[in-house]
């Protein structure tokens, strides 16, 4: 399994050709307290850069991107009854949706942890 | 596009402004100021208002003084409250009002032996000063304090972390301000202290000079029941007490009665009229106004926002100005403009927010009941 960042603040950890998508830490500590996600259901196709999720913190809403094109396999609905696990487990419990990929070379435009980190670090 | 144009506008610093990032605060861009917009987190922040007390620098407001034989007479041309009637140390909320009663800005306005003290929102102080200017007598001097910062410190146990710091000031009711000694006996800084607030809760205003507002935020923060409090959860504050904010919930497109602020409209000035606007204002009092600013319970868990279109079976009726969660109900709550058949009480309608439809109940204004320390009012 390898991880990818977006300068969009997304994580993606990929197996193959299936993938899981979250906001990152520094994203969430951003956003401030979460109060509400709203994922993308089973069989959505999803393009890269395009709309996927939105995450509402007290003070306003903001999109998810697709890191990547895809089909939507799962959305996490734990986040409808606690969408505060974005705040408290970004990168793990916290993740939005789970997708196909339908084109795995899309990655390569993705960042690495050690870049994204040197990325945020640069803010 | 003029080169003047491009020019950035330089965003101003406040007597505080280092005060905040040494706490921690995330600052933004707020009134053409750098403010604190939270510090923990806006939720935490909320809550702790509601239960402890919090402090909050609204130095970007415009703190004026107008003075001069007839200040009150002239004021009330452009606003609907009874201001002559005013005693010293006592205020009003009132509305400034454009000729055509539109609202200009909503503010507080104090009797002091100065003149009358009057406090703008910070996003609108310059045009209020310059309408003000422009419509008050000549011989009426308003004297903008610049030199003066605002604290705010509000919630249940405010009177007593104040007491402890500023002697005295328990003898203050709600809407009654007076001058108090702060600091050492032998150089006492002169503060003015309302007890008012823009949460729901109890609390006070402090006008402090900006040369002692470090001093005196400090020692505020050394209260265990004060912690400081960003603009965030200020906004999440007053919408729960059901509290307009200029500029979304008011504008000059509304008069008083739409904005539901009849209660601003004293009654001397509902029977002799001569402000700005009366006609309008004292017909729409009397008809009823044909769209009026409503609070609304929200359905489910996502929040509906400033800008989203209202609907009832038969087409958009309104639209909602301020909206969002509500720490203190744990729920969305909005408020906004809806044609008057719509206004009552649990009248069921819909917004719409991204393509959905989320229905929305009229609900009674507070959100959260209000906790002022009224005069006359048994504890």
């Amino acid at each position: 399994m390898t991880r990818y960042y977006t300068e969009d603040h997304e994580w993606i950890d990929v197996d193959g050709d299936s993938a899981t998508v979250g906001i990152t830490d520094y994203a969430q500590s951003q956003l401030g307290d979460i109060v509400f996600a709203e994922v993308p259901a089973p069989g959505a196709e999803l393009k890269k850069g395009g709309d996927a999720a939105v995450v509402e913190s007290v003070k306003a809403a903001s999109d998810v991107y697709a890191p990547v094109s895809g089909t939507v396999t799962e959305g996490n609905d734990a986040l409808e009854g606690d969408p505060a696990l974005v705040n408290s487990d970004p990168e793990g419990e916290g993740w939005f949706f789970k997708l196909t990929l339908s084109d795995t070379s899309e990655l390569d435009s993705l960042m690495d942890a050690a870049a994204y980190k040197a990325f945020v670090e640069a803010l | 596009m003029s080169d003047e144009e491009l020019e950035p506008i330089e965003i101003l610093e406040l007597p505080l402004g280092d005060w905040h990032r040494a706490r921690g605060a995330r600052m933004v861009e707020f009134a053409g100021y750098h403010m604190p917009i939270q510090y923990e987190g806006i939720m935490a922040e909320h809550l702790w208002t509601r239960e402890n007390a919090g402090l909050f620098d609204v130095s970007h407001m415009g703190q004026l003084m107008l003075s001069g034989e007839g200040a009150a007479d002239a004021l009330e041309k452009l606003v609907p409250g009874d201001i002559s009637a005013l005693k010293e140390g006592r205020m009003r909320y009132s509305l400034l009002l454009d000729e055509d009663g539109g609202i200009l800005d909503d503010l507080m306005v104090t009797a002091t032996p100065m003149g009358l003290y009057v406090v703008v929102n910070g996003a609108v102080k310059w045009d209020d000063i310059g309408f003000l200017r422009e419509y008050l007598p000549d011989e009426i001097t308003i004297n903008h304090m610049d030199d003066r910062a605002l604290l705010a410190l509000q919630g249940p146990k405010a009177v007593d972390a104040l007491l402890r710091v500023v002697p005295g000031v328990d003898a203050l009711f709600f809407m009654e301000a007076g001058s108090f000694f702060w600091g050492p006996k032998s150089d006492p800084e002169p503060l003015w202290i309302s007890r008012s607030g823009y949460t729901g809760e109890d609390g006070f205003e402090i006008s402090v000079p900006a040369s002692h507002a470090k001093a005196l935020a400090d020692a505020l923060c050394a209260q265990a029941e004060v912690k400081p409090i960003g603009l965030g959860a200020r906004d999440s504050l007053r919408l729960e007490a059901g509290l307009p904010l200029y500029g979304h919930d008011m504008n000059p497109e509304f008069d008083p009665v739409e904005a539901n602020a009849s209660f601003a409209i004293s009654k001397r000035r509902r029977e002799e009229g001569g402000f700005n606007g009366a006609d309008r204002i004292l017909k729409a009092l009397a008809q009823g106004p044909a769209q009026k600013l409503v609070g609304f319970a929200v359905n489910g868990k996502m929040p509906v926002r400033e800008g989203a279109p209202v609907y009832a079976q038969d087409g958009q009726v309104g639209s909602i100005t301020s909206g969002g969660f509500a720490p203190s109900v744990g729920a969305p709550i909005a408020m906004g403009y809806v044609a008057s058949q719509h206004t009552p009480v649990g009248t069921k309608l819909e917004a719409e927010v991204r393509g959905k439809r989320v229905v929305l109940t009229v609900a009674a204004l507070p959100f959260i009941p209000h906790h002022y320390h009224r005069r006359g009012k048994a504890l």
